[in-house]
């Protein structure tokens, strides 16, 4: 049997979760041995239009990519989307927060026509092609990756937690943020990042997106404790992937 | 030789973000040499208004991968001075050990992984492991070190999560300081032979010179990454509230990231700046690496970078075991950081592992920021690549069309640029 052709793609982000793969160190070797990776701009010089498996890092934020996504979508058997900023858009949906005229006066003041400075709204990959796994998290777990690519490569349907942050967060025995008063988003996360933020002291401030059932134990015994709501909690969600009016 | 060159690097290989190179020649003139940014900006200065002073580092830490611990810093550093918060000398050191793995991290990251492949002549580490196995595996080892250093203290490898306005949400135990020593001092011996395996190869570095303009924070008594004032080479100093009139941004056809300039047409920023403006001041170990590569202050060799970061990997390795040694006879402290905002405009720079990032921001009396701008030292840089891009196609034009292609693209890659993170921001005065 032939290895299957892997090749990595990134439209705009900063590139951690690619640097997550890389964080891997030996594991990676191995991963590396049971597929051809046949174009990664990062880490190598070969470059190819021959692939099987597409890994997407990276938001679509101009026209010119858009089409770049779609052709590479029509060649690849496996699309998958690699990070928040692939998956719902991560910190780059701030932008979709102003006009795209302001964004781009304030940036470039009177040179903002150039056309080589051109942008547009901020776009997750599925909002222009479909995507057939997500990896979330900004940036994504190194951990989690391998175990997604391992279970693709055996034809196996990988598993992504859906239930939220708190059921790490409770299983590490965190103290709750809340506690503190702090707004932690963790009831209505999507779990995986082994409680990640909570875990040094920090609210969770939802990189891995929304969860799509909040409603377990561990999430509700927060809410009830703390009297939250998830409407409540929705409208803090105010960092990744969603859009709410500029306060300015 | 031929007469005519023809290259179109579209989207150069084992950097950071796109950058594109192109080259004309006829008839053994030259037409074109540029250096080209096409990278999608990404306008953080934008994004982060409206938003809150304690959300601004878990924003503008996304603009980079690679250095998101520097711009997590150089942004608190705006915040708190903005909203004129002091930090404890504790704190302080915690936050520059911290900072001190980024620069490990980096500088093995980079000189292992993307440079060591040009100068053993292979497209990429991967067909490096079967030829230098012994080599590959230090490398892979420092750079574990390197990164379970961060997340020991910033609780994640990339983006960091304890890094607060104040000072820090969460600290380290002193077993697990104490742990993190012992790990430390266990490579150095490996530092020293990654160092030699690439003075094995070290001839393959072109022999290129071009007097330069080198600026970085300096300051008196340490060899400066997180404290300081802006120094060039040429003698000027300037506080770093003043780092707009330094960094001087202005829109560039070439390119979506800004470009810079202070007292030349262009200006170097990265380990060798700092070396050059900071080398009275390195650590033994750092010292001895240098003259291992016989590498002089005031050196102008844009490859030199590639032995600054080396010997500056040594450096933070060598202070931050002394350091640690400082906090334990101390003990540690838990201490609750209290913030009250208001409304106030600061500055903030530190120097990323590819040189020096400047954040400024301003916030209303409720905390919400109402202005940002950043300038980070990829953008520094930009201009004066094209610089060295000019002097160098008619000097190594005789290497014929591949020889000059992969001396240009090892130029862009000695600079270790960031490109994606160079095209988030700017926000420049244009008159
Ligand atoms: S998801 Fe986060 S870590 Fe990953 S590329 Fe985007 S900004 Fe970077
Ligand atoms: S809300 Fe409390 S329990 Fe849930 S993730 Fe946050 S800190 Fe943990
Ligand atoms: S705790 Fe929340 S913000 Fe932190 S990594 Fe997990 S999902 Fe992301």
């Amino acid at each position: 049997m032939t290895k299957p052709r892997v090749a990595i793609f990134d439209f705009a982000c900063c590139e951690g979760c690619q640097l997550q793969i890389v964080n891997l160190e030996e594991e990676i070797l191995d991963l590396i041995g049971t597929v051809d990776v046949v174009e990664w701009r990062e880490a190598m010089s070969e470059q190819s239009h021959d692939y099987d498996i597409a890994i997407i890092e990276g938001s679509i934020t101009r026209l010119e990519d858009e089409k770049r996504i779609e052709i590479i979508r029509s060649r690849a058997k496996i699309l998958i989307a690699l990070g928040a900023c692939a998956t719902i858009g991560g910190v780059n949906k701030l932008k979709n927060n102003f006009s795209i005229t302001d964004v781009k006066s304030c940036v470039y003041g009177k040179h903002a026509d150039m056309p080589h400075l051109d942008t547009y709204y901020t776009k997750a990959i599925d909002e222009i092609v479909p995507v057939d796994f997500k990896v979330h998290g900004c940036p994504i777990n190194g951990r989690e990756f391998a175990a997604i690519v391992r279970a693709l490569l055996l034809g196996k349907k990988p598993f992504v937690p859906d239930y939220p942050v708190c059921v790490e967060c409770k299983a590490l025995e965190n103290v709750c943020r809340w506690e503190y008063n702090e707004p932690c988003l963790g009831p209505i996360i999507r779990a995986g990042c082994e409680a990640k933020c909570p875990s040094a002291g920090y609210r969770c401030f939802g990189c891995r997106g929304y969860v799509d059932h909040p409603n377990v134990d561990a999430a509700r015994e927060v809410i009830d404790k703390y009297g939250l709501s998830l409407d409540d909690l929705r409208t803090r969600m105010v960092l990744f992937g969603s859009k709410q009016g500029p306060t300015l | 030789m031929s007469k005519n060159i023809d290259i179109n690097v579209h989207h150069i290989t084992r950097v950071e973000g796109h950058g594109n190179i192109t080259v004309n020649v006829k008839d053994g003139k030259i037409e074109k040499c540029e250096w080209q940014v096409p990278e999608a900006p990404r306008f953080f200065e934008a994004m982060v208004r409206g938003r809150r002073w304690d959300d601004i580092q878990t924003i503008v830490s996304r603009i980079c991968g690679i250095c998101s611990i520097s711009h997590s810093f150089s942004a608190i550093k705006a915040v708190e001075d903005a909203l004129g918060l002091e930090i404890t000398e504790q704190a302080d050191k915690i936050r520059l050990l911290l900072h001190y793995s980024e620069q490990l991290q980096s500088h093995v990251l980079h000189v292992g992984y993307l440079v060591a492949p040009d100068l053993f002549g292979e497209k990429s580490v991967v067909p490096l492991v079967p030829k230098a196995p012994d080599a590959v595996k230090t490398i892979i080892k420092a750079h574990r070190v390197a990164n379970q250093w961060s997340e020991l203290i910033a609780g994640r490898i990339t983006h960091p999560i304890t890094i607060i306005p104040g000072g820090l949400s969460r600290i380290p135990t002193e077993q697990q300081f104490r742990d993190l020593q012992n790990q430390l001092k266990a490579i150095v011996p490996d530092l020293v032979t990654i160092c030699k395996v690439v003075l094995s190869v070290a001839d393959r570095l072109p022999n290129f010179i071009r007097e330069t303009e080198y600026v970085s924070l300096a300051k008196k008594g340490t060899y400066a990454f997180y404290h300081g004032d802006i120094t060039s080479s040429d003698g000027h100093t300037k506080p770093v509230r003043e780092w707009e009139s330094v960094a001087n941004e202005y829109v560039h056809p070439q390119s979506t990231a800004k470009w810079c300039k202070w007292h030349r047409e262009s200006y170097a920023t990265g380990a060798l700046a700092r070396y050059n403006n900071n080398y009275r001041f390195i650590s033994p170990l750092g010292k001895t690496v240098a003259d291992m590569f016989g590498l002089k202050p005031g050196v102008c060799g844009p490859f030199l970078n590639n032995v600054a970061q080396l010997a500056e990997a040594a450096h933070v390795v060598e202070v931050s075991i002394q350091m640690i040694d400082e906090l334990l006879t101390k003990g540690l402290k838990n201490e609750k950081v209290v913030v009250k905002p208001k409304a106030g405009r600061g500055y903030g720079a530190v120097e990323a592992p590819r040189g020096i990032l400047f954040h400024a921001y301003e916030f209303n009396k409720n905390g919400e920021c109402t202005w940002g701008n950043m300038c980070i030292p990829t953008n520094q840089n930009h201009a004066n690549i094209q610089k060295d891009f000019e002097k160098m196609v008619p000097e190594f034009m005789h290497m014929g069309q591949d020889g000059l292609r992969q001396t240009m693209e090892m130029l862009v890659r000695s600079y270790d640029p960031c490109i994606s993170c160079s095209t988030h921001f700017l926000n420049v005065e244009f008159v």
